[in-house]
């Protein structure tokens, strides 16, 4: 335990993270598979991970789930 | 690689950012859902269905792209100028759809796939549009922001402070200058990643790796002296 959680979620890194160019790869598959309410973090852990930790991937997948379940109503 | 049976299984594992292998892609392509197939036949036409499924398709493009401006939000894009950006975003989303149309494997429904694009042109114009009125300049270097940024209270500075010199340290001691240069342009600047990129001639991967390994190194510096925990099981 530290007094420091943001600074500590900050640098905290996960080795499963795969990375910006694997997450953008995978993301309308990612998405799809989320609007299902598939286990989708169980599934891809890597991506999930980076997706929570990588704040420009994070907010392209927000924007697509959104963009998705925006068209689906 | 592997290739599990169905599309619930990982795929082939590949190289990434941190100090492991990790990829994760679909096992195999999978037939499209008959809602895609039609979009697909439609596009692959000649003559007035292709024409209509591309108007379509913009309009869909355009929709999402403007509603995506909206919801960042942060750069306060509105009026003439939110339009430009989405009709931009959507014609080059267009532009990028139809080329590769081959590429699309049935691994989501077609729309969700063509979304992607017109998202991601957002993010990168979203990115350009940063610099023309940047907060702080590139090579600025206020180390007074740092408490602000972690949410350290100014009232409890006495507990602080000896971290906040760790850090500082540490960035100067264990990061190579362009990993220094990153850390200082995003979490001491505020600069988007994105926009960083752009400025710095690079991409979001090559930026994200080099804070990723920035990020590992001063936590490992920190928690050797004392600062932060152990990151045993390295998982958030």
């Amino acid at each position: 335990m530290n007094g420091w959680p943001e600074l500590d979620r900050f640098l905290r890194t996960d080795p499963r993270d795969v990375g910006c160019a694997q997450a953008m790869d995978m993301l309308h598959v990612y998405v799809d598979l989320v609007v299902a309410g598939a286990p989708v973090e169980e599934r891809y852990p890597g991506v999930a991970a980076h997706l929570r930790a990588c704040g420009p991937c994070g907010e392209d997948f927000e924007g697509l789930l959104a963009a998705v379940r925006g068209e689906a109503h | 690689m592997s290739a599990g049976a169905g599309v619930a299984s990982l795929g082939s594992i590949m190289m990434v950012s941190g100090n492991r292998t990790v990829h994760e892609s679909p096992a195999a392509a999978a037939r499209p859902d008959a809602e895609s197939a039609e979009w697909l036949r439609r596009l692959a036409d000649s003559g007035p269905q292709r024409e209509a499924a591309l108007a379509r398709l913009h309009g869909l493009l355009v929709r999402i792209a403007r509603a995506e401006v909206t919801r960042r939000g942060r750069l306060a894009i509105s009026g003439p100028e939110l339009d430009d950006l989405a009709y931009q975003a959507a014609a080059d989303a267009l532009l990028a759809i139809t080329s590769k149309l081959g590429q699309f494997r049935g691994e989501s429904r077609f729309t969700t796939w063509a979304c992607k694009f017109v998202i991601l042109e957002v993010s990168a114009k979203l990115g350009r549009h940063f610099w023309r009125h940047p907060a702080v300049p590139l090579d600025a270097e206020d180390w007074d922001r740092l408490p602000g940024r972690f949410g350290f209270d100014p009232a409890q500075e006495a507990e602080w402070r000896d971290l906040l010199a760790a850090v500082r340290r540490a960035v100067d001691d264990e990061l190579t200058p362009r990993q220094r240069q990153v850390f200082v342009a995003i979490v001491l600047n505020n600069i988007p990643l994105d926009a960083l990129a752009l400025e710095l001639a690079s991409n979001r991967n090559a930026i994200y790796k080099m804070l990723f390994d920035a990020r590992r190194k001063l936590r490992a510096a920190l928690a050797a002296n004392g600062y932060l925990s152990h990151d045993i099981a390295g998982h958030s």
